[in-house]
């Protein structure tokens, strides 16, 4: 166990993963870099550094730079899922999911179901998201609603070191197709991650705090906030719950609802728009199987209904942030007080 | 190019399992017996026999929504396709494909599909296993002229190139992408030419003619098999039937379909050429077509007769999460 990012924690399951097993491959564009140029090998290592030294170790027959291609990237992942191979195919920037979603939600997702039953597809596809970095409209998303709609695909979205690498050991090992998305800001924060590898199963949500006022429910980046807006609520005296679904499908609705049944306030914390939303979802869930313990309406916290701006300032207005989750909590409060006067 | 007598009442044997086959999806389609919709592969037998005569289990196929012809001259079970088109329990995917998602894993048979243009990139996908886990298995991607067209394929092509994968790319030209012709719908005229400008050889060969098709295929499968990379075929044919089963074709004049069903069925082409040459008697053919005349009729009555899914199975072979 030591302190490690969570770029290095995600690079070392992938390690490990081909480590173990030689089926096990990396799929993607620059995933090592350099391939036709007239510098060095491994240039890029994937875009953000997440894949460096895997060539090294493991060569280019298994670590596969790709034209810019990403039907044909998703495809042949699919392809070679359903004929014994496990790739760990990356989008890059999950943005780029429009000129490639077929392949994932028509051909890779139904497989199984489509055929019978007759066919495992264990394929993993890592794409980045997320807003911070005035990335602009088209490489800055939180899209995982349109992963978690569709049957047959199940989605991961880790929020901490420790959490990434196991979560993508046992994505890897999952004979269904994953996608597992990280959030570009979250990629240099340090925890204490194990060195051997293991695993987090899907489904069960992480309560890393626990208050008996209010629920908070955040998905990756916006775990952060909520928690930082539960250290302001506390130093008043209101104590949240912080709870991580960490995979949206399949989601533990268990862990949230007995959580909401306790504190009888809800609050979603989501970084996406708020259309169709996984915030959207888990209030919708909370209200019809929680109704009768909520003492307050849910309240959702979520970017507004625009695409992501560029100018910082406008980017940073987007992004929920700590003062509006915890106005949020208060306002809630404030209506059992009203009530009571 | 010299073929056993044996191979050859194989292929026939095949091709008029095709056409059989279809047959009676027509009626039993035109009846109201099979739900949903069907499309049908007469005046395509020569290209998926041609092809598949080559190929084994462990081989890969990737096929399209007018799959039939691919998924029998694969080697999948008559019975099993019959019920899966019918909707059965005893399908080959229990009854939740249908005609249009056909698959068999075993045999190879990666499904058909129902996306055109989507199974060129899953094709290139089993060819990376091939050549990572180091088998001598190949793929081949099937599609149509109107599959030619989907960014899917020129992006297949171009990886497949990239990586030198065995994958032998087949696209049947029968003239028409649903009702607009190839003359219109390809910007160039020649399928093959664009293959060929992404680095691979690229030919196109009279998809009627079973023994060109066949010849053209035994090239392609020893470059692929050899370590040589892709290859792509453009097979010229015909579709006897509309797109879709019932399609009334107002886009074809009568002459050109009287013209489809009289010059362009590769299974008299086919008989014309081995009674020519004598490989062949016709009494033996004709034996084969009683034959396979009466397993398709007792297949139809197999698939009438079988039970349907029970209810349960809606919720099996997948995650729920709710």
């Amino acid at each position: 166990m030591s302190k490690k990012t969570f770029r290095q924690a995600i690079n070392e399951a992938l390690h490990a993963e081909m480590q173990r097993d030689p089926r096990v491959v990396v799929i993607g564009e620059d995933v090592a870099g350099g391939a036709g140029g007239t510098g060095v090998d491994d240039a890029y290592g994937g875009v953000m550094g997440v894949t460096r030294g895997l060539v090294g170790a493991f060569g280019r027959e298994r670590v596969i730079d790709t034209p810019i291609t990403e039907s044909a990237i998703m495809g042949m992942a699919a392809g070679a899922a359903v004929t014994g191979l496990r790739p760990v195919a990356e989008l890059m920037f999950v943005d780029f999911i429009g000129v490639c979603f077929d392949q994932i939600y028509n051909q890779a997702a139904k497989f199984r179901y489509m055929f019978g039953g007759k066919a495992k597809t264990p394929l993993v596809i890592r794409a980045m998201f997320g807003a911070g970095f005035s990335a602009g409209a088209q490489h800055s998303q939180c899209l995982y609603s349109f992963f978690t709609h569709v049957p047959g695909l199940k989605v991961v979205i880790p929020s901490t070191p420790y959490d990434a690498k196991g979560l993508l050991i046992e994505a890897i090992r999952d004979d269904d197709p994953v996608i597992f998305l990280e959030h570009t800001k979250l990629y240099d924060i340090e925890g204490q991650v194990p060195d051997e590898a293991y695993t987090v199963p899907f489904g069960e949500a992480s309560v890393l705090r626990e208050g008996g006022d209010v629920t908070i429910v955040a998905l990756a980046r916006m775990v952060h906030v909520a928690l930082e807006a539960a250290d302001r609520l506390a130093a008043s005296g209101i104590h949240a719950t912080v709870i991580d679904p960490r995979t949206t499908s399949p989601i533990d609705e268990d862990t949230i609802l007995e959580s909401v049944t306790e504190t009888g306030r809800l609050v979603v914390v989501d970084e996406a728009n708020p259309r169709c939303s996984l915030a959207s979802e888990i209030a919708a869930f909370a209200a019809d199987k929680a109704f009768f313990a909520l003492k307050a309406p849910i309240r959702r916290v979520t970017a507004p209904h625009t695409p992501v701006p560029f100018a910082p300032v406008l980017e940073a207005a987007y992004i929920p942030n700590a003062g509006q989750v915890e106005a949020a909590v208060r306002q809630l409060l404030d209506i059992n007080a009203d009530r009571k006067r | 190019m010299q073929m056993s007598r044996e191979t050859l009442r194989t292929a026939y044997r095949q091709m008029r399992t095709i056409r059989a086959f279809e047959d009676a999806v027509n009626r039993a389609f035109s009846s109201g017996e099979i739900p949903g919709f069907v499309h049908l592969y007469s005046g395509q037998e020569a290209c998926a026999v041609g092809v598949c005569m080559h190929l084994d289990d462990h081989d890969y196929i990737g096929s399209t929504h007018r799959g039939h012809g691919h998924c029998i001259a694969k080697g999948c079970d008559i019975d099993g396709m019959m019920m899966e088109i019918f909707g059965k329990a005893g399908g080959l995917c229990g009854g939740k494909g249908g005609s249009m998602h056909i698959a068999d894993i075993e045999r190879g048979m990666l499904g058909a599909n129902a996306i055109v243009g989507g199974s060129p990139p899953l094709a290139v996908g089993a060819a990376l296993t091939a050549k990572t886990l180091g088998t001598d298995r190949v793929a081949v991607a099937f599609t149509g002229d109107g599959g030619s067209n989907q960014g899917t394929m020129f992006e297949a092509m171009n990886m497949a190139v990239v990586l030198k994968l065995p994958v032998i790319f087949v696209v049947e030209n029968n003239g028409y992408a649903e009702g607009t012709g190839v003359d219109y719908a390809i910007g160039s005229r020649d399928i093959a030419s664009r293959a060929a400008g992404f680095g691979m050889p690229a030919e196109h060969i009279d998809g009627l003619d079973f023994f060109a098709v066949y010849a053209a295929m035994a090239e392609a499968l020893a470059r692929a098999r050899g370590g040589s990379g892709p290859s792509f075929i453009e097979s010229r044919c015909v579709r006897h039937h509309g797109h879709y089963c019932g399609d009334p074709q107002g886009y074809r004049s009568k002459e050109e379909l009287q013209a489809a069903r009289a010059n362009g069925d590769p299974l008299l082409h086919f008989r014309a050429r081995v009674g020519a040459s004598a490989l062949l008697e016709a009494t033996e053919l004709d034996t084969i077509d009683a034959e396979v005349e009466q397993q398709i009729a007792a297949a139809v009555v197999r698939a009438r007769e079988a039970a349907d899914p029970s209810p349960s199975a809606l919720l099996t072979d997948v995650y729920l999460s709710y």
